[in-house]
């Protein structure tokens, strides 16, 4: 095809019958596809070979430290929120080896890592998905120091959005401006329309290879009815968001709150498992670990995924610095949604939910928000003190 | 050539699986024989060298009068002394004799209880001796004995965090049991390292690695009481194989009515 594709900035409609081409052409371009699958009683990422391994007809149910699979009436086959594994581990992966070193004569020789990054293409991926994929971006590549292989995987990355057809029982991205329309970030958006036993996406293409696999598909222009229909169903899944967070002026409430007693309230709940940091899509935080063989002949440096709520990850000589549960707490939710904004320009939070959903005990970060709100150490100062003046800041 | 540091292994009340995890290094095993000499090892050979010995692996916890005086001939013969598994580490599953009155159980189980000398409670070497470091798990994990054995032939920290084993389950993209099933698991209380063999076969965890860095034991408890479970069966949940590590039996007693 010569210049720009037809396809470009328009809205075509894809039958549920022609779906399955997706991944063939994928395929055949030579891309690794990867999208949702169902496992262990979850939607988790994983590679899919066609849309026969999308999980067709099923949905969630999420609640605080709650997650079940569920049945819905429909074949849908997007028709679920967000699950356990983020996009994250395949473009930060948990696990990887940086360098090897071999004792030679006396003197070391460090062996590069060789750098093999698959084209991958990820099917599915969420607006508060391609937000977070957004931070990380800003995390890895637009700091003072590029992270070469990131930037490697980030850009042998395919991705195909969907906008989301429900929210689940944790979402709040309509609260964080990240949702649930995808805006930005993609190579392909889908919005999935189920109506009167018709089964079809409206596809957009938002970049020019977006545009060139979509034009390759079976395909044929939207009508105004199918995308009134498509912007149905982003509306309708905008009002059902399980979760609200206020996050007006976050940064002045957390920061004048550092001994709020809500702090020792939720260090009683949280088991510092760290699960809410490995779910998050935006949490990037790792750890090095060097490890010799037994001979000492031979040494290599990994690279892990490592959590702020971890003893060791504030570690320095002496001692840890954040050794209570309330600090590390407070470090996390702090970093995420206040200090994040001053490092990065940016929120660290998509309103996804997953780290309500897969905390065991429940925590609820949009509920430590609003216990805090509630109580703002500013305002209860002013009413002590009967001033009613406007916020100084 | 420089002499090869002496390993011994020491056994005291315990099932042996643990110094038995030193044979299953298999792959590994002619590598660590190259670079130490095995000097008391009787599950691997009867030739018993004299001390002193550069590092000891101590299996097993201490029981008897005898063995609470054997553990400091061992300590005096020892450099580098290092606890391996739950029994050495915590007093293992007969810790379990520590909650109860032993002599009912000898009196129960011995035809003649009058041969029997045993001590009120089952305890940890550390309880005794100096340790220099700790090995968890029931068993201890292979991997974990040839870093921990690699790093002090190295002369560096071993990688043996201390962090839960939900960071290792959300590493290895294991759906979590607890949320995604109401499976109660210990995980997010205990130590990583045995490489999640149950939550990764969609079973919970049963803290065979005992309690990890600040444990909150009493919030999960907490959690499992909301999934339907019965205070006597938070007891026994907490009361395994590293039932008297001190978190640990301390949660348990507080479910005991």
């Amino acid at each position: 095809m010569n210049g720009e594709p037809a396809t470009t900035g328009r809205q075509f409609v894809i039958e549920r019958e022609h779906f399955d081409q997706l991944f063939e052409l994928l395929a055949r371009k030579g891309y690794r596809v990867v999208g949702p699958r169902i496992r262990d009683g979850a939607i988790v990422y994983d590679q899919v070979n066609s849309a026969a391994d999308l999980p067709a007809g099923w949905t969630e149910e999420q609640e605080g430290g709650k997650y079940r699979l569920k049945r819905r009436e429909d074949e849908a086959l997007f028709g679920y929120a967000v699950g356990p594994h983020s996009w994250k581990k395949f473009l930060h992966p948990p696990n990887v080896r940086l360098w090897q070193a071999m004792r030679k004569e006396g003197s070391l020789e460090v062996q590069e890592e060789k750098q093999e990054v698959p084209k991958t293409a990820f099917i599915g991926a969420r607006s508060c998905e391609l937000h977070a994929i957004a931070v990380q971006d800003r995390v890895f590549m637009n700091g003072p120091y590029l992270d070469t292989s990131y930037r490697l995987r980030r850009d042998s990355v395919f991705i195909v959005a969907v906008n989301c057809g429900c929210a689940g029982g944790t979402c709040f991205c309509v609260s964080m401006n990240t949702g649930p329309k995808a805006t930005s970030g993609f190579d392909l958006v889908l919005t999935e329309a189920l109506e009167e036993g018709r089964h079809y996406f409206v596809a957009e293409s938002g970049t020019e290879t977006g545009a060139a696999v979509l034009a390759e598909l079976s395909q044929r222009p939207a009508e105004d009815r199918e995308i009134r229909s498509a912007e149905e169903v982003v509306a309708r899944t905008a009002g059902q968001m399980g979760r609200t967070m206020d996050v007006s002026d976050i940064k002045g409430l957390l920061y004048a709150n550092y001994e709020h007693p809500r702090w020792d309230n939720v260090a009683a709940r949280c088991l510092t498992c760290g699960n809410c940091t490995s779910v998050c899509p935006t949490c990037f935080c790792t750890t090095v670990e060097d490890v010799t063989d037994l001979s000492g002949q031979k040494a290599e440096r990994w690279q892990k995924w490592d959590s702020c709520f971890t003893m060791d990850f504030s570690y320095i000589h002496g001692g840890s610095v954040r050794s209570t549960p309330k600090a590390r707490y407070r470090q996390w939710m702090t970093h995420k949604l206040a200090t994040w904004i001053d490092q990065f320009g940016t929120s660290g939070c998509v309103g996804c939910g997953r780290c309500i959903t897969w905390c065991p005990v429940a925590i609820d970060i949009t509920e430590e928000v609003r216990a805090i709100r509630e109580s703002d150490f500013r305002r209860t100062k002013r009413d002590r003190h009967g001033d009613t003046g406007t916020d100084s800041g | 050539m420089p002499q090869k540091p002496k390993v011994a292994v020491w056994k005291f009340a315990s099932c042996d699986g643990c110094q038995l995890t030193l044979l299953d290094c298999e792959d590994e095993l002619l590598a660590l024989a190259g670079e130490v000499e095995i000097a008391n090892f009787a599950e691997a050979s009867r030739a018993i060298a004299k001390g002193p010995y550069d590092l000891s692996l101590v299996e097993g916890s201490i029981t008897t009068p005898h063995d609470a005086e054997r553990i400091h001939q061992i300590r005096r013969a020892s450099k580098f002394l290092v606890t391996i598994g739950a029994c050495a580490t915590a007093g293992g599953i007969q810790a379990l004799r520590n909650f109860r009155n032993v002599n009912e159980f000898i009196s129960i189980v011995y035809a003649t209880p009058s041969y029997i000398e045993t001590l009120s409670k089952s305890t940890p070497i550390a309880e005794h001796v100096p340790v220099d470091f700790e090995l968890r798990g029931c068993p201890i994990d292979k991997g974990q004995l040839l870093e921990v054995i690699s790093a002090f032939l190295n002369g560096r920290k071993p990688n043996t965090p201390r962090h839960s084993v939900c960071i290792e389950c959300k590493r290895r993209g294991v759906v979590c049991v607890m949320v995604a099933h109401g499976t109660a698991c210990l995980g997010p209380v205990t130590q990583d390292g045995c490489g999640v063999i149950c939550p990764g076969c969609q079973r919970g965890c049963y803290g065979c690695f005992g309690p990890k860095e600040t444990p909150n034991t009493r919030s999960l408890s907490g959690w499992f009481g909301d999934l339907g479970m019965k205070e006597q069966e938070i007891v026994r949940v907490f009361r395994t194989f590293n039932a008297g590590a001190e978190p640990f039996r301390r949660e348990s007693e507080a479910h005991e009515h």
